[in-house]
Order: structure tokens, then sequence, then C-alpha cells
């Protein structure tokens, strides 16, 4: 049992004077390989490794709640809520897109995958909007920056991640799967732009991105109210 | 609000050592630049290599360490390239940095492999970016790009959008120079391992020559994951770096970007609030932990011992959690941003990390119990791919190889950045200089981390902002974006022309997992990098690597791999 302690570089917290030499001259010229001792060469050490795996057996057994392992898809991970997933983009409260059409998450793409085209909005106060707004998924790499970039609130994260594709045209989604979440379920939300707590209590803000839940309520009456006048 | 300081002018940065070198020289030859972040000098190709040797001989100055090659591009000025070399010494913890102007004519520098062998592969890549020759060098050819290829990517005049298609028949097929076999029963045998075999850790081809199960003679082949990062870098803003620089070290990716932004951030001169520097330290230290986890959870896969690697990836997912609850990813963080964070810490940043602190020494100390004192790993490790600290100088490696063969050189000791000189830490060396030390200092390094994380979060999160405020620098908050229309300008400015960061150049380093993370950075005071070099701690490292495995065993070199840490993605950029 002779495992020679590591030696480290005597310290105090400070830093090294610009003077004083930082390492032990010359450096070791033969590497001095670990010595194994007596104990070891006969192979005890082994039982106390055993006794470790021993006891993760153990407490795996009787505990499972432990064990890191889940059962995706059945089970899925908890993420936080900022986590970047696939895109949102938001709505006003009469169902349109929030988007008016910037360019700026477009320009602050590092990966080069949003595409917009823009048209003129029927309201005059609102001038532009997004007749088409694509987004590759196999080149996002969900950096979060067009959410950053965003001066309006008009497209944040959410929590999903599962996308799969069985073509490259697939995996370009475009502006109506963008403006249709997921779930209207606020803990799938994703990424969004961060307000300290004071800020949002001073001011009444828009905040509809962390409304999506009412937003979704309305969109969901107004779809009844379709129907129902429809039929 | 701030603005941005004009640029400063330093002292001189020169020493009566280098002053008493630059004598012994013609006139002319020699020229210090001044006003520069370290001592710069501007060299003529004639007489560099005399220079070279001097300042490595001289015990005035000692320059034992070469650290980084690199060239830059100036197609404007008559001498249109510079082959930048970054010597460092690690007896007097002086850098020197070694300017070689050349025309376009004539790009040939004398190799100093002679000097230090570690410069193999940086004058390769040189030669294959910027087509310098190297007159002298044992091998020149490309390293990061294919045979096929045409012309040399990171000049200026190089299309970016060029595709070269490689065919067999120009494929690297290496020329060893072997002695004949004694034995005439037993045949030579040439393998090829890799690129896509799982035990090369990436995208390695490691060609070997064996006769029975030794090794006789190899070579390495890389490129297979080059991404041309710098090239990227010099066409995007200097905020859309981060992402890219993500991808380097990919087990870590959260040191890249603090080295990266520390990079920027100290080229504008702005002050990182301190919530922000503590976060990162924390962060950083965290991100050091799960690379050795991976490192070493992998070595001891190579060497059959899969236990310790389900041990050590517990830790690794609580830490992919917390980093995930701060920026939103787990693996491919960009949780900084150049003078700060991406967002405010999140409420349970503390508990978070106090919990792990608590778990992760239970970890390490069941494998360090499975596998320390274990006859079969010391069988397979002790004294295997052992390299002394002498040769581990003169290779260029940082880092925990470096600290397993007995030359303590870390970067938060020798030069504190952020908080880390007012804590309490010990660099742990070691002296076998092999697998089994290079497993350890690793393990020993972890329990380092955690103890700096301990004080960093007993001195309690300081209050403020996370990000600088600073509207050239930093996006302004989000409310004052929607409600001042000031602010909507700086937004929208920042985001079209991105930072404008003052003309000139730095070199700033950090401890990265694998060693020394450099970034050489020169900017022409434009919203992009003019070039964006990264010194990889990795790419030493595996240039000696066919050195180390020669006249072992092929399973020993599998371990190797493991145990030096290498990531591909930092490797090839």
């Amino acid at each position: 049992m002779s495992q020679p302690m590591a030696e480290t570089i005597p310290t105090s917290g400070g830093p090294a004077s610009p003077g004083r030499p930082l390492l032990r001259s010359p450096y070791p010229s033969e590497p001095k390989p670990y010595k194994p001792g007596f104990a070891e060469r006969l192979y005890l050490p082994l039982f106390s490794g055993l006794m470790v795996t021993l006891r993760h057996f153990l407490q795996n057994l009787f505990k499972p709640g432990r064990m890191y392992t889940i059962q995706y898809p059945e089970e899925r991970r908890n993420y936080s809520h900022r986590f970047r997933g696939h895109h949102i983009l938001t709505t006003r409260p009469d169902g349109s897109v929030r988007c008016v059409a910037c360019f700026l998450c477009a320009q602050n793409c590092p990966a080069e995958c949003i595409h917009i085209e823009a048209g003129e909005h029927p309201d005059v106060n609102i001038e532009k909007y997004p007749t088409v707004y694509e987004i590759d998924m196999l080149r996002c790499i969900f950096c979060g920056f067009c959410v950053d970039a965003c001066p309006e609130e008009a497209i944040i994260m959410s929590n999903n991640y599962d996308m799969a594709y069985f073509t490259r045209e697939q995996s370009i989604v475009g502006k109506s799967d963008l403006m249709k979440p997921f779930t209207f379920d606020e803990n799938r939300l994703g990424y969004r732009p961060s307000f300290p707590e004071e800020d949002v209590q001073r001011s009444k803000m828009r905040r509809d991105a962390f409304n999506l839940v009412d937003a979704a309520r309305q969109a969901q009456e107004r779809e009844a109210a379709k129907a129902a006048h429809s039929s | 609000m701030s603005t941005l300081a004009p640029p400063q002018l330093k002292p001189s940065t020169t020493t009566p050592e280098l002053d008493a070198i630059r004598a012994k020289f013609p006139a002319g030859s020699v020229l210090p630049q001044e006003g520069l972040d370290q001592p710069v000098w501007i060299v003529s190709k004639d007489v560099l290599f005399d220079v070279a040797r001097e300042l490595k001989e001289n015990p005035q100055t000692q320059f034992d360490m070469m650290l980084d090659l690199c060239g830059v591009d100036f197609p404007d000025r008559e001498e249109r390239f510079e082959a930048v070399y970054h010597l460092y010494s690690l007896q007097r913890g002086a850098r020197l940095r070694l300017k070689v102007p050349m025309r376009e004519d004539d790009v040939v520098l004398p190799s100093m492999v002679r000097l230090w062998k570690g410069l193999d592969w940086f004058e390769r890549e040189a030669y294959d970016m910027f087509g310098f020759g190297f007159e002298g060098h044992p091998n020149l050819r490309r390293i990061l790009t294919h045979e096929a290829f045409q012309g040399h990517p990171l000049r200026k005049d190089y299309d970016a959008a060029k595709r070269w298609i490689l065919t067999e028949d120009k494929i690297y097929k290496p020329k060893f120079d072997l002695p004949e076999s004694s034995d005439e029963m037993f045949e030579r045998m040439t393998i090829n391992i890799g690129p896509s075999h799982p035990a090369m850790h990436g995208t390695f081809r490691l060609m070997a020559v064996l006769d029975g199960e030794t090794i006789v003679a190899s070579d390495v082949e890389i490129g297979y994951l080059h991404r041309c990062f710098e090239k990227m870098s010099e066409t995007h803003t200097w905020q859309h770096v981060i992402p890219y620089t993500d991808r380097l070290n990919y087990c870590s990716a959260f040191i890249n970007n603090v080295g990266y932004c520390k990079t920027v951030e100290k080229m504008l001169k702005v002050e990182v609030p301190p919530k922000a520097v503590w976060a990162r330290m924390i962060l950083s230290e965290f991100s050091r932990i799960m690379d050795h986890c991976v490192c070493n959870g992998t070595t001891l896969v190579d060497a059959g011992g899969l236990t310790s690697f389900w041990y050590l990836f517990q830790p690794r997912e609580e830490i992919y959690g917390l980093l995930e609850s701060v920026c939103g990813a787990r693996l491919t963080v960009s949780a900084c941003r150049i003078g700060g964070l991406i967002q405010d810490l999140p409420p349970d940043f503390e508990t978070r990390c106090r919990r792990l602190v608590a778990m992760i020494p239970q970890y390490v100390t069941d494998v360090e119990t499975l596998v320390n004192k274990n006859r079969i790993w010391i069988d397979r490790s002790v004294g295997v791919a052992a390299i002394s600290g002498e040769d581990a100088v003169n290779w260029g490696w940082t880092g925990p190889c470096l600290r397993a063969s007995g030359v303590g050189y870390d970067v938060r000791r020798a030069h504190p950045y952020d908080l880390y000189d007012t804590l309490d830490f010990e660099v742990p060396v070691l002296y076998g200089g092999d697998v089994y030390d290079r497993f350890r200092i690793r393990m020993l390094e972890i329990r380092e981390s955690l103890k700096m994380i301990k004080q960093l979060l007993d001195r309690g999160m300081p209050s403020g902002p996370w990000i600088v405020d600073d509207p050239h620098v930093a996006l302004p908050p989000k409310e004052a974006c929607y409600n001042q229309m000031e602010s909507m300008i700086y937004h929208f400015k920042l985001i079209m022309d991105g930072i404008v960061v003052p003309e000139g150049e730095i070199y700033n380093m950090v401890e990265g997992a694998n060693g020394e993370l450099g970034f050489y950075t020169i900017s022409d005071g434009t919203g992009k990098p003019y070039r964006n070099h990264c010194r990889a701690p990795c790419f030493p490292i595996f240039s000696t690597f066919p050195d180390l495995i020669n006249g072992g065993s092929l399973s020993d070199a599998i371990v190797s791999l493991g145990g030096l840490n290498i990531v591909a993605g930092e490797l090839e950029r």
C-alpha cells in the first residue's frame, strides 16, 4: 500500500510572483512509474473494489429511483424552462403572426438557417409581416440567438426536442408549423427572453410569450366558434 | 453607460533579458513591437533560426516551450504574410511572440523541428493553411485538408465556396522506412485503425506496422473533422463565433466559451460583472470535472473496465442538468456572451451546485477504489506510453498530461485570471508520465476543482447584473429594447453590424481541460475578426502519439490514446 502522495506546488493562494521560478528545474528526464505494493501484486485490493460494485448493486436494487437510466420514450427527462428546442412563432390576440419581418433573427443566425420573405400587412400600423418564414431544422444549431435578436418577442423556443424527418425537405419547417406549438402547456415552453423579476412588476410590458396559455385558450375558443358557425 | 475605452498603448513590454539577446543580432533584423499585450519581436527571416535557438538555449531567457505557430495574411501589405510564433518560458513564466514577415514570392522559413519537436505539426498546418515552406522539415505535407486539396484555405484570396474531391488514388499511403525483419517466419503486417473505429474516440486514422503484437512503426492521419473554424470566424461577427467555440472541445464546451469571450473582452477592455465572473468560474470547473470524467471513464473502457465508466457518467449527467438549467442546452452550451452570460442564473443555481459538490466525491472515491490499486489496471497502464517531463515540454504539452510527467504548469496558477489568484488550491503533479499517472492526475484535479467550487459557493453569489451594461457590447435588456427608442437602435446596430472591436491583436489563454487553450485574435476594427486562431492543447499532444506507441503493443496504443484525451473537435478545429 505504498501509493505515493502527489507532490503539489506549494501555494498560499497567491499568484506566482514574476521573479520566483515557477517550476522545479530541470524537468524530470526519466519518467518514474508507480511501483505497486505487495498487497497490490497479490490482487488483494480487488476485494475492496468488489465491495464498491456490490454496494452500488444493492443500492440500485432497492432504490431504483437513484438510477440515472430512464426508459425513453415512455419516460422523459425534465428539462428546465430554458431548454432550447423547436421554435415557436408567437401570435397576436387575433391569431395572426406577431413577427414583423424585420430580419434580425435571420441576420443573427450563425447557421444561416432562417429564410424570411416579407409582405405588406393590411394593417397600416404593422407595416410588414412574413409571407414565408422557414427554419431549416437540420441546419439549426439551437443556439437561441434568434430569440435574443427578436425585438418583438415573436420567436421563442419550446421544450420539444423530438424532431425527426423522413426527407430533407420535411426538415424545412414553415410558418404554419412554427405557429402551432405542440402543446400549450406552459411547462413545454423553452428559451425565452429573460426578464428580471422587478422589471416585470414595474411595468406592464408585452409578455405574450409568457401568456401562451391564455393565447392558446383564446385560439381554441376561436376555432370552436368558427366550427359552430360553419355547422 | 460607459462607452468603449479608446485603445491605450501599454508601457514598454521588453525586458532587459530580451534586450540583451536582441543586441547580439544585426541591427534591424530583430525589432521590438511596442504596445501589445506581451513582448513582440518582428524577426527577419534570415536570422529566425539563430534567434530562436538563442532564445531557447540562453539561460537568461530559457524559452523552452513553443506554444503555437500560425500564419496571418495581409494582402494589402508589401510583405504579405506573417508567421507568428508564441514562445513560453516555463521557468520564468514569460511569453514572447515572434512575427516573421514574408513577401508573397518567398515564403520559405527554416524549420525549427530540431529545436522544438512540437513544431512538427504546427509547421505542417501553416504549410497547409497558408502555403508556407519549411526548409528541413522531415515530412512537410498537408495535415488538416486532404491530398487532392488545391490552394491554401486561410489565405484571404481563397474562395471558400470551392470544393475538392479526393479520389482513391490520391489517398495518402505512408511509406515506412524499416529494416528487414530478423524473423523470417513472420510477416510484418500494416493495419489501419479508423477513421471511424470505436477505439479511436473520434475520427483519427492510425496506420501501424505490426510485428506480432508489437507496433514497430506508425503514423496518424487527422483532419476528418476539420470544420474551418478559423476561416468561418473571419466571415462571422464576434458574437457569432461563440457557438463555433462550443464545438472545439465539446466535452467541456463552456471553457471554450469563456476562453474566447475573455479574449474579446480583453481587446474591448470591458469589465465583466462580478456575478458573471463568479458563475463562469464555477461552471468552468464543473466542465473540467465533466471532461475528466469522460476521459477517465473512456480510458477504462478501452482497457475493458466498463463499471467505472457508468459511475463517472453519473456526475456528468448531473452537471449537464446544471448547465441546461443555466443556458438551455447540455452539450453545445453557448452559455457565455461577450461581456457576461447568456441569462441570469436560475434561482436554484446555488442549491444545485452544492448538491453536486456533495455528491461527486463519492463517485470519484468509488472509481479510485476500483482501479487505483487494481493490479489488472496497473498492469495495463503503468509505464505505458511514458514520456519524461523534458520531452513533454519539448513537444509542447500542457495540461494534465504535462503535469503527470512532473512539470507543474497550470495557467490558473502561473497566469491567474478571473478570481483564481484568490482561491486556495493546489496543482497536483505526478512523475510517472504514463497512462496510470495521467489517469490519477485527472482524479486529483477533480477534487481540486471541487475545492475551488466550494470556496466560490461559500463566498456567495455576487449580486448585480449578469452581463455588462454597455450597449456597444451587450444587447440591451429586453424591456428597454421594447420601450425605449435608444435601446432599440442599439439593439439593431449590435445585431446588424456586430461588436466593433478596436484594432489590435491579442493572445489570451485559459486553462482548458486538456491544457492551455489560447486564442490569438486580430481585429481590424470592423465587426468581424480579421484572424482568429485557436491554440488547441490536443494538437501538440497528439502529434507525439506515433512516437509514444512505437515499440509498445497494439492494445497499449488504444489505452494510451484514451489517456491523452484527444478530442477531435479541438484537434482539427
